[in-house]
């Protein structure tokens, strides 16, 4: 049996793991680092690969390629019991015919520690549930069964604790809030966390570093403000939040910038900013990050003109606009309900303008669509 | 129609509408009281003051009850069927929950098969399977007698455990285990302290449904048993001659058993539940 307490040092490593079921590869050659005490997202939408690549952490499946290591040592082939790594699972899996008490004394018992009960009340105090021990799982509620489970992989202080979709059976407010409390807990403990789900928003709210995953690949990996403002692919810009991508070509460059040319009209882009390496190119830009007014007010910035505005939704914090352009594309736009700008209607001509540094390229063989609808599947 | 005030509707419709509306009590009722009445025709004659044959009521009398070994051979023969019950029980249950495991959690080849076999005894009537047990037992020059009659139960009984059991395993989450697994717990110690506990309600029944199996068999143990009388046995014999009333009292014991064996279980569970 693995000690927990003298193998929690280390990152956890994938080395080239691949794992197919049949015909279908479910993981792709996939190398990844996890720091030590970080609190790490795989995102991605449903048959991506990131709960066989979870479960392969476990022990709870075989990779048929590649190495994991947790510091210095090996645990490609170790059992689920054999890892000083717990789980927090979809539906929490807490056991039906055990109390609470025992549910999340359960590890502390097969590992034969001596101070179960203070152990297992300081957890459930935890999680703010500390008066619960006697009852059975099914008398708890969603959300305090998923602290309970928590609990119980947590208690165990394992070098890595892995989440797996843990808040999707929650409802919204309760998922908000266990978000929160995952993160404060996470923190509080310094555990390594890592956080399995297709809920962008979850992602950003609680990780420090997130993959985004896609068909069995990492497509992209880094802080959430660093994935958000600087995709590296459609993908990537389209399952993150929104995005609106226009194909461009470079016309010309100088110092810093180049000038892409957009269905007729110019748009300037930081070469540090542009990930195409031909002068194909999509062109970037989160729709909080435009301004629309009517067409003579904007100027500054990059700018497109021409648009029709074809649909206005009021959300509370922002007003949300459909702009046509002119090359029959709908690019979105979120506006602060600040009260700066007037409010338009749909058929209202409009101009786009947005500051230059906010644009990002992308590679111009890419699908615009990429990633897109993909979320919000629970 | 909402116009139209109930209280003047004819006498032969308000009568169709009660039938209509009632009409599901009233079946319920003649169905439990077609299902009973056998059950307590033979609880009252337990209380007769029976002479020779139990047929005809002669008068209240707590004897039979007192004295439930009085008429001879019946408690011989009770003893025997709850030895061969208990026998058969554990064997059947044993092995078949290790069956409904092999079947419902592992792919081996000839799973399908295996299967349809276990269904096989079910189907096949009880005459056929005893005769042909005899013939089996004679050929291996095995007298019929106490153990080939345990032999025979446990036979019968495997596949209605298998298929309770089975059942029960599959409703199982097998996150479960997975969770016990991941919380450093092994095969064995997973099995003993999830699977199994999570399994036992159905075992338990399986258990049940196998001993009442093994108490009621008349046709399959007439075969196999040769001189041994067991309970079904004996009743079916001293039916020529008149049943006595102990009979009547032993029946209703075993059914004032599984009644309070049922209303316990449902207590048990609500009890879990809340």
């Amino acid at each position: 049996m693995a000690d927990a307490s003298t193998s929690s040092h280390g990152d956890l490593k994938l080395t080239r793991i691949t794992k197919s079921f049949g015909d279908f590869t479910a993981v792709d050659d996939m190398t990844l680092t996890i720091p030590q005490g970080s609190f790490f997202a795989l995102l991605g939408p449903s048959g991506c690969g990131k709960t066989t690549t979870l479960r392969m952490i476990a022990g709870l499946e075989e990779p048929t390629a590649g190495s994991i290591h947790i510091g210095d040592t090996d645990i490609t082939t170790k059992k689920p019991y054999q890892r000083p790594v717990n789980t927090v699972f979809q539906n929490y899996a807490l056991f039906p015919h055990l109390s609470i008490f025992e549910n999340v004394a359960f590890g502390l018992r097969r590992r034969g520690v001596k101070d179960v009960k203070e152990q297992v009340e300081k957890v459930l105090k935890l999680v703010e549930l500390p008066h619960f021990a006697d009852r059975k799982p099914t008398q708890l509620s969603g959300g305090q069964q998923q602290r309970i489970a928590l609990a119980r992989a947590i208690v165990n202080r394992p070098a890595l604790l892995l989440l797996d979709e843990p808040l999707g059976a929650l409802d919204l407010k309760l998922r908000r809030q266990m978000q929160i409390e995952l993160k404060w807990i996470q923190t509080e403990v310094g555990l390594t966390f890592v956080h399995v789900t297709h809920d962008q928003e979850e992602a950003m709210t609680m990780a420090d570093t997130i993959a985004v995953m896609n068909e069995g690949r990492i497509e992209q990996m880094g802080s959430p403000a660093e994935l958000y403002e600087s995709p590296c692919t459609a993908f990537v810009a389209n399952f993150l939040g929104q995005s609106n991508l226009i194909r461009g070509k470079i016309e010309s460059s100088d110092g810093e910038s180049s000038v892409v040319q957009v269905n007729g009209q110019k748009i300037s882009l930081l070469k540090s900013r542009n990930r195409s390496s031909t002068s194909s190119v999509l062109i970037g830009i989160r729709p909080e990050k435009i301004r629309i007014g009517l067409p003579e007010g904007l100027t500054s910035g990059n700018t497109l003109t021409g648009g029709i505005v074809s649909d206005v939704s009021f959300v509370g914090v922002s007003t949300q606009y459909v702009v046509e352009m002119p090359w029959k594309q709908d690019l979105m736009v979120f506006e602060q309900n600040d009260g700066g700008t007037p409010t338009l209607r749909a058929g209202d001509p409009v101009t786009l303008s947005w500051n230059e540094p906010f644009t990002f390229g992308l590679d111009g063989s890419e699908d615009v669509n990429a990633g897109a609808e993909m979320d919000g599947e629970a | 129609m909402n116009q139209a005030p109930i209280p003047t509707l004819p006498l032969g419709r308000r009568i169709s509408r009660w039938f209509g509306r009632n009409i599901i009590r009233i079946y319920a009722v003649f169905g439990f009281t077609y299902l009973f009445i056998p059950v307590l025709y033979t609880f009252a004659f337990s209380f007769n003051n029976a002479g020779k044959s139990n047929l005809t009521w002669r008068g209240f009398t707590w004897s039979n009850w007192t004295n439930p070994c009085g008429a001879p051979e019946v408690c011989s023969a009770l003893g025997n069927s709850i030895k061969i019950g208990l026998i058969a029980t554990t064997v059947a249950t044993i092995m078949g929950t290790l069956i409904a495991f092999a079947i419902g959690r592992h792919r081996f080849r000839g799973r399908t098969t295996t299967n349809l076999l276990i269904f096989l005894p079910m189907a096949t009537p009880e005459v056929v399977l005893g005769a042909s047990l005899l013939a089996m037992f004679l050929a291996f020059r095995i007298n019929p007698g106490f153990w080939p009659t345990v032999i025979a139960h446990v036979m019968f009984s495997i596949s209605f455990v298998v298929v309770t059991v089975k059942a029960r395993i599959a409703s199982l989450d097998p996150r479960l285990e997975q969770a016990a697994m991941d919380l450093y717990a092994n095969e064995m110690e997973t099995f003993k302290r999830v699977t199994l506990p999570l399994v036992m309600p159905g075992i338990a029944g399986a258990a049940l449904l196998a001993f009442s199996l093994s108490f009621d068999d008349f046709i399959i143990t007439n075969f196999n048993s040769g001189t041994l009388v067991t309970f079904p046995k004996f009743v079916y014999i001293s039916a020529a001659r008149g049943i006595p009333a102990q009979a009547n009292v032993i029946g209703s014991s075993m059914f004032f058993l599984a009644l309070f064996i049922v209303i316990a279980g449902q207590l048990v569970n609500r009890k879990k539940v809340r």
